[in-house]
Parts: structure tokens; C-alpha cells; sequence
């Protein structure tokens, strides 16, 4: 018996299990991969992958030609960097500032209440907040109004949206990232405290030099492993809540793509502009997971 | 900690708790108005004049709702793709994450296997490429595609692999010596020992599945197979006027369209308010074990 068919022998039950799993990636993941190719192609949906005709680059010419295109990308790195530093710093404060509550039952609420939008669609947040934001009945505007405050069309103003964007995420998102900050924070050694204290640091001055460089290594893992999402500015949300007076400031290449290859059918010319944001996704993705994996000893497996 | 308790710091104290409020109360209030909004008259929805209670009561909308049969037959397709759903994903999860979490020398391939799950979280067709592997497929207005593409959720198999990783290894030796194959291992003794970790990834396996609209709009072409989340979509964000049909006319104007879309996404994340607060005590440790390692 050689050392394959003993190998066999041994594994294949593991092999077994894997392979449900593996024919649903083969056929999800992986051909969709080989679809690629109508970025290269003048695709024409009839004839198929392989019938369509093949016309090099020209899809990519089309792109850097397209008017928008810039525009599109600058949106995309405005909001997603916007998101990603707001993101950052609002769950961290209220995490700290959670961590200074001293009835466990009244952190444990709020710990609870805030992190409920994460649990809902942005179908469901976009109905409401189009309802809150409306400048004729919505409920900020008539607060707003109190102060003598003109209605903003928040969602169809140029100006206004991508911050909208950034506020309602940081809204829905921030409860959910405080708890991992929480979970570093009662990590933190006490003695550093009460040494602290000795040394005749106050409260604030115990969060700047032991509560914060306690919190520094999740901080730096949250951070890079961020630098993965730079061109992922929140296609669910930007879709439900944009219209075409706001594409100006609202086009990200997600929703681009989508309005290009689904609703204009223009298959080969959305595949190419889908095709450059996974090659850079995927750069930047493997960036971060070697940053995480050398600076904060983060490992995926 | 207790001496410092100077005049600065119980003013600190006292703003910090009322801040923190607020701020719980920011989360909490868009869905209360909307609650108010829903079983209030119209007359006094559209004048605004609803805040945080409803204004003159009425349950007009939810009995507009629920005699709504698009609203009905959207519910139980969501209802049958959670189930469905999250029964094949839970299932996979399980059987992919088990051989994954074998070191190389019991294992051979395992490392390679892995690398072939991990790629699809770094790379992906795109798009379009996956809208035309669905078609080719014949899945359009099926269930089947909005239950399998994403039926493998890699994070989740990652997050049970560290799990069984987690587990003393003698567990498995013994069982192994007591004559169990991998599959009765797996069967009494990891998925006994992760049920914690199970019941997490389950319930955000579901939780994903209610909430997931997109795919539903990409792969039904008939309104009559989209899921609750995807009618929603077009009925309040994108307000398709496909939906009201003639007899409804009537109806409509009776209700306003102001409480009857607070009642409908009020309805609709019903589910998720009931569920959310027993993924708490799960889900701290999971993500905790997810994402904090030593």
C-alpha cells in the first residue's frame, strides 16, 4: 500500500465533509470568476461568454473616458475614509466612557439599546429615516424649526448627503463596535489603576496614559483591518437612500456599477469597472490582513 | 477607585450617565416615533404632529397591512427563506468548519482547503458575473437563489473552526479510541460542545437572511416571489406604484401613506426587536473569540 491510498484511507471522511461546501464555493465564487472575461469582451447576453466577441481593452478605455468615472472614485475614498476614522473614534468614546458607569445593570442597558440599529435592514432605516429627515414633516425639521431653521433636504442636497451618510452609519454601526472596545477595556490590568492614582493621576489623566495605550493593540488591529474596506462606502445604504439629484455626491462604484450593468444592461463595460475595484479591493484586503497579522499578531485561522 | 469622589468627578459622573442616555435614547428614538407614527390617524401623521405617543389611536394601518396579501405572501417567503436558509448554512457551517480545524499532519490538505474558502472573502466575480451564473443556472425566481449562493459564510466557519481549536484535544483522541468515526466525533462531541458558538452564528445567520434584500431584487423577476425585505424596498424607499392596485385606491386614502409605511417597517423588524436581545449574552463571547486572540 502506497502512501496515497493509505493517506486516503485515513482522511477520506474529512474529504467528504469539505465537499458540499467546496461545490457551492466551485459554483458561487469560483466560475462566477471566469465571468470575468466579458470585461474584455463586447458581451452580448444571447451568445454567451463564449460566443460574444472579444474586444480587448476597449471597456477600460470607455471607463477612464467616462466623464463621471473620477467623480465616482473620489466619492467612494470620501465616504468609506470618512466612515472608516468616524467609526473609529465614536465607539471607542463611548466605550470609555460606558466603562466609568458603575451599576453593571445600567451599562448592560445602555450596551443594549445602542447597538439596535445594527440589527436592522437598511431597507427598514432608510424608510424611517426618510421619514425623520423629510423637510416637510419630518421630526428634525420641525426641531430644527424651533431654532429658526430653514427645512434642509438633507437627502437631496448635494452638500448634505454624503454627512448624512456618515452620521446614519456611525449611528447604526457604533453600538456594535463598542463592544469589542468594551471587551478590551475590562481587559486592562487594574493594578495600573490604582498605580496610577498613587502617582496622583486623575480620572482623565488615567484614560489618556492607561486606559487608551491599553486599548491601543485593537485599536491598530480595528484600524488595518479597515484599510480593507476603503472601497466599500455602503452600497445597501447609498442605494436606498440616494436619488438622482444627489448622484453628484452620492455615486459610489458599487452603485455605479449596479445602474450601469443592471439597468442599463451594459454587461461587459460594469464588469470591467467591477473587475478594477476587486483587483484593488483585494490588494488593499491583503495589505491589511499582513499589517493586522505583523503589527497586532492577528490571524485569521 | 471609590476615594476620589472630589465635586468634579460627580459632576462627571452625572453628565456622563445623562450623555449616555441620550445617546441610548438616539438609538431608541427613530423607532419609537415610527411606532407612534404607525397607530396614529393619518390626519395627524401628515400634520406632524406625532412625536414619541400616537395621536388620536387607531389600528387602521396594521389592519391595512395585514389585509394586504402582497404584504402576506412577502412575509412568508422571508419565513421560508430564514428556515431554509439558515438550516443549510448551519448544516454546511458545521461539516466545513470540522476538517478545516485539523492540524496538517491529520489533515494533509487542509491548509490548501482552507486558502480555497479564505479567497472568496479576498476576491469575487463580481457583480454581473454572478448575475449570469445565477441565470445560467436557472435559478431566477427560485428560493434556491437567495438560499445558496451565500449558503457557505466563510466568517462563520472561520469564527467554529477556532472554536473546535479551542476544544481539548483528548475529547476527540478518546472518542476516537472508543471506535467513533469523524462523523460521530463531529456529531456527539463538537457540536454538543459548541452550541454557544452554534447558537451565534445562527442566529446572525438568520437575522442576515431576514434583512437581506438585494439579491431578492437581482434574482426574482415576478414582485409576486420577492421577500418581505425586497417588496419593502419597493414599496417605501423606491415607492412602486405597481403595488396599489385599483380597489386599494380607496383604501389608501383612508389611511395615509405616512402610517401605513411606519406600519409596514414596523412589522417587518418586529422579528429582529424580539430576537436581538438574547444575541447579547452570545454574542459578546463570540465576537470576543472571534476577533481578540492571544
Amino acid at each position: 500500500m502506497n502512501v496515497l491510498t493509505r493517506m486516503w484511507k485515513r482522511e477520506w471522511p474529512l474529504h467528504m465533509m469539505l465537499l458540499p461546501g467546496l461545490i457551492l464555493v466551485l459554483i458561487f465564487c469560483y466560475y462566477p470568476m471566469a465571468g470575468i472575461m466579458m470585461a474584455f469582451q463586447k458581451y452580448i447576453p444571447n451568445k454567451g461568454l463564449l460566443g460574444s466577441p472579444f474586444i480587448g481593452m476597449k471597456n477600460f478605455q470607455l471607463l477612464i473616458d467616462y466623464p463621471d468615472i473620477g467623480r465616482v472614485f473620489l466619492n467612494t475614498i470620501y465616504i468609506a475614509v470618512m466612515k472608516i476614522i468616524a467609526g473609529l473614534i465614536v465607539p471607542i468614546t463611548i466605550a470609555i466612557l460606558l466603562n466609568e458607569l458603575r451599576k453593571e445593570w445600567v451599562k448592560r442597558t445602555f450596551q443594549t439599546l445602542v447597538y439596535l440599529p445594527h440589527f436592522l435592514s437598511w431597507v427598514l432605516l432608510s424608510g424611517i429615516l426618510v421619514d425623520i429627515l423629510s423637510p416637510s414633516a419630518g421630526i428634525l425639521n420641525q426641531f430644527l424649526s424651533i431654532f429658526g431653521i430653514k427645512p434642509i433636504f438633507f437627502l437631496g442636497d448635494n452638500a448634505w448627503f454624503p454627512y448624512v451618510m456618515v452620521i446614519s452609519d456611525v449611528w447604526k454601526e457604533f453600538g456594535f463596535g463598542t463592544i469589542v472596545y468594551l471587551a478590551a477595556l475590562t481587559g486592562i490590568n487594574p493594578s495600573l489603576y490604582e498605580a496610577a492614582e498613587i502617582d496622583g493621576a486623575g480620572r482623565f489623566k488615567q484614560i489618556l496614559n492607561v486606559t487608551l495605550p491599553g486599548m491601543m493593540p485593537i485599536i491598530i488591529l480595528m484600524l488595518t483591518l479597515n484599510i480593507g474596506n476603503v472601497l466599500n462606502a455602503g452600497f445597501e445604504q447609498i442605494f436606498n437612500l440616494y436619488s438622482p439629484p444627489v448622484y453628484e455626491s452620492a455615486d459610489i462604484i458599487d452603485t455605479f456599477v449596479y445602474r450601469m450593468g443592471v439597468q442599463q444592461a451594459q454587461f461587459g463595460f460594469a464588469t470591467a469597472v467591477g473587475l478594477l475595484k476587486s483587483i484593488v479591493s483585494f490588494i488593499f484586503i491583503s495589505v491589511s490582513y499582513v499589517l493586522a497579522y505583523r503589527i497586532a499578531n492577528y490571524r485569521i485561522f | 477607585m471609590h476615594r476620589n469622589k472630589s465635586w468634579s468627578r460627580k459632576l462627571f459622573l452625572v453628565c456622563n450617565f445623562f450623555f449616555l442616555a441620550l445617546i441610548s435614547f438616539l438609538c431608541l428614538m427613530p423607532i419609537i416615533h415610527i411606532l407612534a407614527i404607525s397607530f396614529s390617524s393619518g390626519q395627524a401623521a401628515s400634520a406632524g404632529k406625532v412625536l414619541l405617543w400616537p395621536v388620536e389611536f387607531t389600528t387602521a394601518a396594521y389592519e391595512n397591512v395585514f389585509g394586504k396579501p402582497e404584504y402576506l405572501r412577502a412575509f412568508w417567503i422571508s419565513i421560508q427563506r430564514v428556515v431554509l436558509g439558515t438550516t443549510i448554512s448551519m448544516a454546511l457551517t458545521i461539516i466545513t468548519a470540522y476538517p478545516l480545524s485539523k492540524d496538517s499532519r491529520q489533515f494533509r490538505l487542509r491548509t490548501f482547503y482552507a486558502w480555497v474558502f479564505v479567497f472568496t472573502i479576498l476576491f469575487s466575480g463580481g457583480l454581473i458575473p454572478t448575475y449570469t451564473t445565477i441565470k445560467s443556472l436557472g435559478m431566477i425566481d427560485t428560493i434556491w437563489a437567495l438560499v445558496l449562493p451565500g449558503a457557505v459564510a466563510v466568517f462563520n466557519v472561520i469564527l467554529l473552526l477556532n472554536f473546535y481549536r479551542s476544544l481539548p484535544k483528548e475529547l476527540e483522541e478518546s472518542s476516537r479510541i472508543d471506535g467513533a468515526g469523524h462523523f460521530k466525533t463531529l456529531w456527539k462531541i463538537y457540536v454538543p460542545l459548541s452550541l454557544p458558538a452554534l447558537a451565534t452564528t445562527g442566529l446572525f445567520t438568520m437575522v442576515g437572511h431576514w434583512n437581506s434584500w438585494f439579491d431578492g431584487m437581482l434574482y426574482m423577476n415576478h414582485t409576486d416571489n420577492y421577500p418581505l425585505q425586497t417588496f419593502l424596498q419597493t414599496v417605501i424607499v423606491k415607492l412602486d406604484f405597481r403595488f396599489i392596485k385599483a380597489e386599494n385606491i380607496e383604501l389608501a386614502l383612508k389611511v395615509s401613506d405616512r402610517t401605513s409605511r411606519a406600519a409596514q417597517i414596523f412589522v417587518a423588524a418586529f422579528p429582529i426587536l424580539i430576537v436581538y436581545p438574547f444575541m447579547q449574552r452570545f454574542f459578546i463571547k463570540g465576537i470576543v473569540m472571534g476577533s481578540v486572540k492571544e
